[in-house]
């Protein structure tokens, strides 16, 4: 198994079909493959033992996955965001190493021994000039399927960042299983604004060219440059963090209040997945009623198990909207049902499964689910589970509900609280836009509850208001008493990383006053 | 799962050559046709066939004739297939007019229900 094998099919299934960019102008699929093979013969002469790229997405993004995988180099995609100090500490970790950067940030390394700087223009210019070797291009790439295919730097909210290791086998297995061959139509077109360096950003692009489905990439994300691209570009499917539906759902609702041309309408969307958060549930809402033509899928995964293990398809969106019922109307916020070859199970601390419907830790397995960090053991148990360290709980028709990190858990008296429920019912309150539950010390109860609340602007058109204590009196009312929280704090935005991952160590640090200062 | 490949065995030694090995990664060309095959999944030795005539290693040329009748309903690109004891998984990576075989029996089209986009 190797990534390279999928390409390869792509090639000779659909080699005239355009695999990146406009219709008019893009790569196609037989053009990435011979981009690839020429960057293959590029990376593996000096001695190179991976190939990073510290960049936004290009052409070059998929040339460089491919051609790694084709010179059996792992890729690294790493965080362009960093400071030039954080990225050069990286790159000295996976000396020695490639790094393809922006050509305006060529200089931002620091001057490695065993660390080759490539200017992603003159890479690009030089392999768009290579020749096809004579007699074709051999498949000599290691179909094993052990070797490192993706290494990524998990986001490392504490302590040094960890690279999850991704081996060829456990990518092409995520593909394999969930991906049709050439099961996309011509005419589609999905937007990858997900950068590089998140998982989604690498599945987007694997999962694209095995379903034959061109690829048009937004280097930055705004919302208007989004809503354009879905526009001129005709697209018909994309994948967004909850942090980006948020601002696009504003967007298009300021569309309608204008006037403007575009009038809130997206007439060649047909599929929008979201994942990589918890999504508030007035955003998916709204998006719902302004896009009724759009299948919404709602994607959990994780770096370590190669992207997506479950998945809330769009009928199930609509039932549980349209529902009267509370139970199914709450599916609206769950991760939906696992995939086919994925295998979930609910344990308590001690490994145990917990009975049905029961809180814990969710658990996977299944072919795509590495769980490997480089230069560490394995953490898949002796029968393959991998403990994700999220909460959550599987309901009676099999839908999992993701509750958040196990280690965002507030203990109070004794008592865990998970953050994500209380959330959940702060932000039914239509005065509410996003709202955050953390703990913070104190000495009577080892933790208080925090609640920092970000409110519509008085201008918006729900008009709501709300006081601290009914927000308080609500969760009372929701949930349990030892579920309020004990001072609610009206903040005017929450803390969230490029990619819609909310910091709570931030915002721990932002709200410390809130606490006694004990540590206990 | 060795018993079982040696009862498709035929005992009229069609095969010279030893039964390849179903790594997963391997690679596999059709005798008869234009399929090419990967093993996805598998373990041990097999009678990998395709329209009736054991699979060649990739990269040998086809000398075998037409497919047999009863193993020509043909291969899909992309499409995975497998045995009936689920042991043995292959997918196509260049279709073509025979049908894939574990001994003389068919690999049955792996059904998958196509699964939403979600990236």
């Amino acid at each position: 198994m190797n990534l390279m094998m999928l390409l390869e099919m792509a090639a000779g299934g659909f080699g005239d079909r355009v695999a990146v960019g406009s219709r008019d102008g893009g790569l196609t699929f037989q053009q990435l493959f011979d981009r690839a093979g020429a960057a293959a013969g590029r990376f593996r002469t000096g001695g190179a033992e991976v190939v990073a790229m510290a960049d936004v997405s290009s052409t070059a993004l998929p040339i460089s996955l491919f051609g790694a995988a084709w010179a059996d180099l792992p890729f690294v995609p790493l965080n362009y965001r960093l400071t030039d100090d954080e990225l050069s500490a990286l790159a000295a970790r996976i000396a020695p190493a490639i790094v393809v950067l922006d050509p305006e940030a060529t200089g931002r390394l620091a001057d490695l021994g065993d660390v080759v700087v490539l200017d992603r223009q003159a890479l690009l210019d030089e392999l768009a000039e290579a020749l096809v070797p004579d007699g074709g291009w051999g498949t000599d790439w290691d179909m094993a399927g052990e070797g490192t295919a993706i290494l990524l730097f998990t986001s490392g909210t504490t302590g040094e960042p960890k690279a999850a290791m991704l081996r060829h086998r456990h990518l092409v297995s995520y593909v394999l299983g969930s991906v049709e061959f050439m099961g996309a139509a011509e005419d589609e077109a999905a937007l990858v604004s997900v950068p590089p360096y998140h998982v989604a950003g690498m599945a987007a692009l694997l999962s694209n060219v095995y379903a034959g489905r061109r690829i048009v990439q937004l280097p930055t994300f705004d919302a208007g440059s989004w809503v354009d691209l879905v526009r001129t570009e005709e697209v018909t499917s994309a994948m967004v963090v909850p942090t980006m539906l948020t601002r696009i759902v504003e967007h298009l609702d300021a569309e309608l209040a204008n006037g403007s041309s575009g009038n809130g309408a997206l007439p060649t969307l047909r599929s929008l997945a979201y994942g990589g958060g918890k999504m508030p549930r007035p955003t998916i809402e709204r998006a719902l009623q302004l896009l009724p033509e759009v299948a919404f899928v709602n994607a959990y995964g994780l770096t370590e198990t190669s992207s997506t293990v479950a998945l809330l398809g769009p009928q199930e969106h609509r039932d549980a909207l349209a529902s009267d019922d509370e139970a199914v109307r709450a599916r609206l916020g769950s991760a939906g049902r696992p995939l086919p070859a994925i295998e979930v199970s609910i344990r308590d601390e001690d490994g145990t499964e917990v009975a049905l419907g029961l809180p814990g830790e969710i658990w996977v397995r299944g072919e795509q689910v590495s769980g490997e960090y480089r230069g560490q053991a394995p953490r898949l148990t002796a029968e393959g589970w991998f403990p994700t360290r999220d909460g959550g709980r599987l309901d009676e028709a099999g839908f999992l509900h993701v509750t958040g990190r196990i280690d965002d858990v507030i203990v109070k008296g004794g008592q865990n609280v998970s953050p994500g429920e209380i959330e959940a019912v702060l932000v039914e309150h239509p005065a509410v836009v996003d709202a955050a539950a953390i703990g913070l010390p104190d000495r009577q109860w080892g933790e208080r509850i925090v609640a920092a609340v970000v409110l519509a602007d008085a201008d918006s058109t729900s008009g709501a208001s709300v006081t601290a204590e009914e927000l308080q009196e609500l969760v009372r009312s929701e949930l349990r008493s030892n579920r309020t929280p004990d001072h609610v704090e009206f903040v005017a935005a929450l803390p969230y990383n490029d990619t819609g991952k909310l910091l709570r160590r931030v915002l721990r640090t932002e709200l410390a006053h809130f606490g006694d200062g004990s540590t206990e | 799962m060795m018993g079982d490949a040696l009862e498709r065995w035929p005992d009229d030694h069609a095969q010279e050559s030893p039964m390849p090995d179903m790594k997963p990664g391997s690679r596999f060309t059709s005798n008869v046709c234009t399929t090419e095959v990967i093993v996805v999944r598998g373990a041990g030795e097999a009678d990998l066939r395709c329209g009736g005539s054991c699979m060649l290693s990739a990269g040998s040329v086809p000398d075998g004739g037409p497919p047999d009748p009863d193993a020509a309903a043909g291969t899909l690109m992309g499409k995975r297939y497998v045995d009936a004891d689920d042991t043995l998984e292959v997918l196509c990576t260049k279709p073509g007019d025979g049908s894939l075989g574990l001994g003389d029996v068919l690999l049955e089209l792996k059904e998958a229900k196509p699964l939403p986009a979600s990236d």
